[in-house]
């Protein structure tokens, strides 16, 4: 990148004690370091797969993440996090912390000009905890410094007087325990959704049942959390910071700094993965504070144990299921009780639990149902978003379900899923009827017929100890060591659901430069690393007939784009740039409809030519546009959904539903318990692959996460504690970990989405976890009922 | 904080005496984790790494015995490629050290140094027998690895001493090391195992590491395989070891363990798999044993 050199004199004033509302005395500062333009070119429309502009720098270590923002003269903000799971605060004295040499402001909830409330869906989290702290990690006060070293020393000055409580630690006593201490006010469910299909007191045949656990999960985005905030002349700031969705951390951070959202102007940096971990709010209101209050430009930037505490994790989940079926393998009911534990504040957890129940039984047709969900407070870490949202849990235990059932019928577990398949016209356990192509049966027939691994290297003479579990680390040649294979399929919505309308906005503009016509697409829509840059310039592309797009930064300067969250940017964003171009196409064609008589339907933008269909080329784009710029703001909103009613159902609760199947084959030393994952495969329908290396590699990186939740990715909290905030023993997966994969895509578009997409992003996360362990209890013959599974859970 | 750059030993040696609180840095792949945590602040670093004397490996001479003499600051990489086929258990070791940029940075003598229950380097040394020589202005000394330890992060460096090299006696039989990890590569050990067979003195060596507070032989099981050995005639004529002697072997070797639960894993885990890494371990020397004393015997023959 080219850093820009500031194009302002350094503040005037540096005094620390400034009240909020004093004038400024500095004028506008420009961050040297800022988010680069991906404006390099790349060619190729939809349906092709152009290099993504971001993707030489990434790999050569040349982009700039949010983490890497420079400003002259800026501070640096540090944040002091409770060490107690539930506390009291009886003082706070800042007074040691603030007559530290280079310290410039210490702040408390005292300080929070605004609403002291945040939250994704219910407003219950304080930017700096009041009264009390309900996790260990909680902000409780902040530092700007002259030196990140100082900030985080005078850290240890802040005193603060706690009455240490007893916490909530276990959210299945939590839901029906009434005598433990309430997180919040309103009681400690955060919310209980029931879904009754047909007579949830069936009886069956064949009935199996089991309780499942998973653990909890890290988004292990490897960009930590950072952000830089600018105090405008305006009494406003700017914020450059990584996120996942510009407006709705807009939304609430003005709220929490008493501004108008116009006052609060955002800029997204350069994001370094999400994953869901960037949808709550981390640096951003305390940046902002530290940078209205001491009228400097602050940096924040939490360190990798910091982030552990400073982003919401996977929801821990405890699930009892009961499946019956006919001796045949017709599957006659599910019934399932979820626990959620949703830690200290709400955060997503309320769609945790709608995905969890509506999406509990997988992608199968059962005529009865009962499955109830429960999403709790505790004093654990929070929990919210994160690839697979809620669908990654039930998922793990009705697929393992699935195989137990099939060895109960002595049946091929293969076939007793394509046996119970949901197809186009069924509907889900809410009631919901899939007027889309649902080709899950499909999926698992193309991955069972995918090619096989050569026998394991265990049974070779002179095995090569790289490929067998352990790898250099010459703990087998092959001794203990047996194969397994497993298949593991699931089902996800794609976009908000229950009612959300979370649409986004695309402007585009079309104009001649240098005698060449350009379009310029403008959305706030995250690029977190999926690749939706270049998926909007083929976009605009294909829409409009040009070789040249480039991509305006991503700012609240334009309309909400929504988060990049979901697996829903390609289909909300895509929509709305795809509607832009199109009401841009529609003005440069009346145009030269009138001047040439042709209709509007007959003519059509390529190669930078207006053609029509009878008389061939009619003019150059260039020399039509002239000096004019033509500019169509649209938006793009999914079709309706509603919420669920008190037993569950609804005519649409989701936008669409995505499915993907995997297969695992694993080579498993079973006297020591450890795993070699030897081929992990993925058959997946995208509906329409816009960008298709960019969708395979998303099915790659998914189906890595996947297998980390399988096999080693667990956050272990202990006493509301988390014992490993560390890359050093918090594990995910390494290039020796994640195999070969065979992927396999499939295209059936859906008539209501935009060129036929269907979300891609989440479901290889969802499908690879039960296909490993699967895989690792055809190897055992281990009950394995928790992720991640563990040495010591196969050998002991 | 003060950083010192001695250009060469007796440089650092006489900074070292003159700042005893001084703390040395050679790759850095540890005291940096440190320093960026905060959870130590030196008054004054003590860089090694313009020391020349300390990134040299040599024989010495013939009539000490066939020892490699290791500088202090030879990283994992150049133990792997250069010393390898000298001394086998350790380069399995090294292999097994976190990532290939950590391999390049990280020194044996650092590991020495830190005393991480957990380091992958201290069992083969234990195994061979080696020696560390510390030096300082006033005095030198050598002392057996397995003593170097005294406690979790503790050794026995006085503190003007610094580690100028290690000796290890170069192998004379078979070699293995075992690391079980979690993940199948860069990964801190739950725990780890190494064994080296000793024809010419007809004795065992063995190391275990991440099983108590520090590295130690499992000197019983020593005992017990180096008897029966020699009862049987085995190191001339070699057969496969019965499998009651396997089996009491990796018995005397979790005997010799003092395991905890922990992040990484728990205390029965552990024991399990010292049971499973001795048997396996020794089966591989044995076996490399016995092909190779086939060898010698038919060459003999021809």
């Amino acid at each position: 990148m080219s850093p820009r050199s500031s194009s302002t004199a350094p503040t005037a004033n540096h005094a620390h004690t400034r009240e909020r509302g004093a004038p400024m005395s500095n004028t506008h500062t420009t961050p040297t370091h800022r988010p680069q333009h991906l404006d390099e070119e790349i060619a190729g429309g939809v349906g092709e797969s152009p290099l993504r502009p971001d993707g030489s720098l990434k790999v050569r270590g040349d982009f700039a993440y949010a983490s890497d923002l420079w400003a002259e003269n800026m501070l640096w903000g540090a944040t002091l996090r409770s060490p107690h799971p539930s506390a009291r605060i009886r003082s706070i004295d800042v007074g040691p912390a603030l007559r530290m040499d280079g310290v410039r402001a210490v702040l408390t909830a005292e300080d929070v000009p605004g609403r002291n409330l945040y939250g994704l869906k219910d407003l219950d989290q304080p930017v700096l905890a009041e009264d009390v702290v309900r996790y260990r990690g909680e902000a409780v006060a902040l530092v700007a410094a002259d030196h990140p070293e100082t900030a985080r020393r005078a850290l240890d000055l802040v005193e603060v007087d706690y009455e240490v409580l007893e916490p909530v630690l276990d959210a299945e006593r939590a839901a029906h325990d009434d005598s433990l201490p309430r997180v919040h006010p309103g009681g400690n469910t955060v919310r209980y959704q029931p879904i009754v299909k047909g007579d949830p007191d069936a009886e069956a045949d064949v009935v199996v049942s089991g309780t499942y656990t998973v653990g909890m999960q890290d988004q292990a985005f490897l960009g930590p959390e950072a952000g830089l905030a600018v105090p405008a002349e305006d009494g406003g700031v700017e914020l450059y910071l990584a996120t996942q969705d510009l407006h709705t951390d807009r939304k609430q951070t003005a709220a929490a700094l008493g501004l108008d959202p116009e006052q609060v102007r955002m800029t997204m940096s350069g994001v370094g993965g999400a994953f869901g971990g960037r949808e709550d709010l981390s640096v951003q209101v305390h940046v902002c504070m530290l940078a209205l209050h001491t009228g400097r430009p602050v940096k924040m930037v939490y360190n990798r144990e910091e982030s552990f505490f400073g982003h919401v994790h996977r929801h821990p989940a405890t699930m009892y299921y009961e499946h019956g079926a006919t001796r045949d393998g017709d599957l006659v009911f599910v019934r399932a009780r979820l626990y959620f534990d949703g830690g200290a504040y709400a955060s997503k957890t309320p769609v945790v639990v709608g995905n969890g129940t509506t999406l509990g039984v997988g992608p199968y047709s059962v005529p009865n149902v009962r499955i109830e969900g429960w999403g709790m407070y505790t004093n654990n870490p929070p929990c919210g978003a994160m690839r697979g949202l809620g669908a990654v849990q039930p998922a793990f235990a009705y697929e393992s379900q699935m195989d137990r059932l099939a060895e109960e019928l002595g049946m091929d577990p293969v076939r007793l899923r394509i046996r119970n398949a949901i197809s186009r016209g069924d509907s889900t356990p809410s009631g919901q009827v899939l007027d889309y192509p649902a080709p899950v049966a499909e999926l698992l027939r193309r991955v069972r017929e995918l090619p096989l691994p050569r026998e394991s290297t265990a049974e070779s003479t002179n095995p090569d100890i790289r490929d067998l579990p352990g790898g250099a680390s010459n703990t087998t040649h092959g001794e203990g060591v047996v194969r397994g294979v497993g298949y593991g399929v699931c089902i996800k919505n794609i976009c908000y659901a229950e009612g959300a309308d979370d649409f986004s906005t695309a402007r585009v503009r079309l104009q001649v430069v240098a005698g060449e016509p350009i379009a310029m697409v403008h959305t706030a829509a995250a690029e977190v690393g999926q690749g939706l840059v270049t998926v909007q310039q083929q976009i605009a592309r294909t829409e409009l007939g040009v070789e040249r797009v480039n991509i305006h930064p991503n700012d609240t300067s334009v309309g909400p784009a929504g988060s990049s969250s979901a697996s829903r940017q390609t289909y909300v964003t895509g929509g709305a740039v795809q509607a832009a171009c199109r009401a841009v196409r529609e003005q440069v064609l009346e145009r030269v409809a009138q001047r040439c008589g042709d209709p509007v339907e007959r003519l059509s933008l390529s190669g930078g030519k207006v053609v029509s269909e009878t008389s061939g080329v009619l003019a150059d784009l260039a020399e039509v546009l002239g000096s004019e710029v033509v500019e169509a703001t649209r938006e793009y909103h999914h079709r309706e959904t509603f919420p669920l009613d008190e037993q569950g159902h609804s005519e649409r609760a989701q936008v669409q539903h995505a499915f993907s199947a995997h297969r695992a084959v694993v080579d498993v030393d079973t006297e020591l318990g450890l795993v070699k994952v030897v081929q992990l495969d993925c058959s997946q329908d995208v509906g329409k692959a816009v960008n298709p290396d960019a969708v395979v590699g998303q099915i790659q990186g998914g189906s890595a996460q996947g297998l980390g939740l399988a096999v080693m990715e667990e956050i272990q909290v202990d006493g509301g504690r988390i014992r490993n905030p560390s890359f050093t023993d918090y594990l995910i997966p390494t290039i020796l970990d994640m195999p070969p994969m065979n992927v396999d895509v499939i295209e059936r578009g859906d008539p209501n989405a935009p060129y036929g997409v269907r979300g891609v992003g989440e479901p290889p996360t969802i499908s690879s976890t039960p296909a490993i362990v699967a895989a690792i209890r055809a190897a055992t013959g281990k009950a394995l009922e928790h992720v991640p599974v563990g040495p010591e859970h196969i050998v002991e | 904080m003060d950083f010192l750059r001695p250009a060469d030993w007796s440089e650092a040696l006489e900074a070292k005496a003159k700042h005893p609180e001084a703390t040395p840095i050679a790759g850095g792949t540890d005291l940096m984790v440190e320093l960026n945590f905060d959870h130590r602040r030196p008054e004054i670093l003590l860089d090694l790494s313009r020391v020349e004397q300390l990134r040299q490996w040599s024989r010495l001479p013939e009539a000490q015995g066939g020892v490699l003499r290791l500088g202090a600051g030879v990283p994992y990489s150049r133990l792997i490629d250069e010393v390898g086929a000298a001394l086998p258990g350790l380069a399995m070791a090294a292999r097994t050290v976190g990532s290939p940029q950590i391999r390049n940075r990280g020194t044996l003598g650092g590991n020495l140094v830190s005393a991480s229950p957990a380091g992958d380097g201290h069992p083969p040394l234990i195994a061979s027998g080696a020696e560390v020589e510390v030096e300082s202005a006033r005095a030198s000394r050598t002392v057996p690895v397995a003593e170097f330890f005294t406690g979790v992060k503790k050794t026995v460096l006085a503190e003007d001493e610094l580690v100028a090299a290690i000796r290890v006696p170069e192998a004379t039989g078979p070699q293995q090391f075992s690391k079980i990890g979690t993940r199948n590569a860069m990964v801190i050990a739950v725990c780890t195992f190494a064994v080296a067979l000793h024809p010419r003195r007809e004795t065992v060596g063995t190391g275990i590491g991440s099983a108590a507070p520090t590295p130690r032989a499992a000197s019983e099981a020593e005992e017990f395989l180096a008897a029966e050995l020699a009862e049987r005639d085995q190191w001339r004529r070699p057969t496969p070891l019965p499998e009651s002697v396997v089996d009491r072997f990796a018995e005397l070797v979790v005997n010799a363990t003092a395991p905890i639960d922990d992040v990484r894993g728990t205390a029965r885990y552990r024991t399990h798999a010292l049971g499973v890494l001795a048997r396996r371990t020794l089966g591989w020397a044995w076996e490399e044993y016995r092909n190779s004393a086939e060898t010698a015997g038919r060459q003999g023959c021809a």
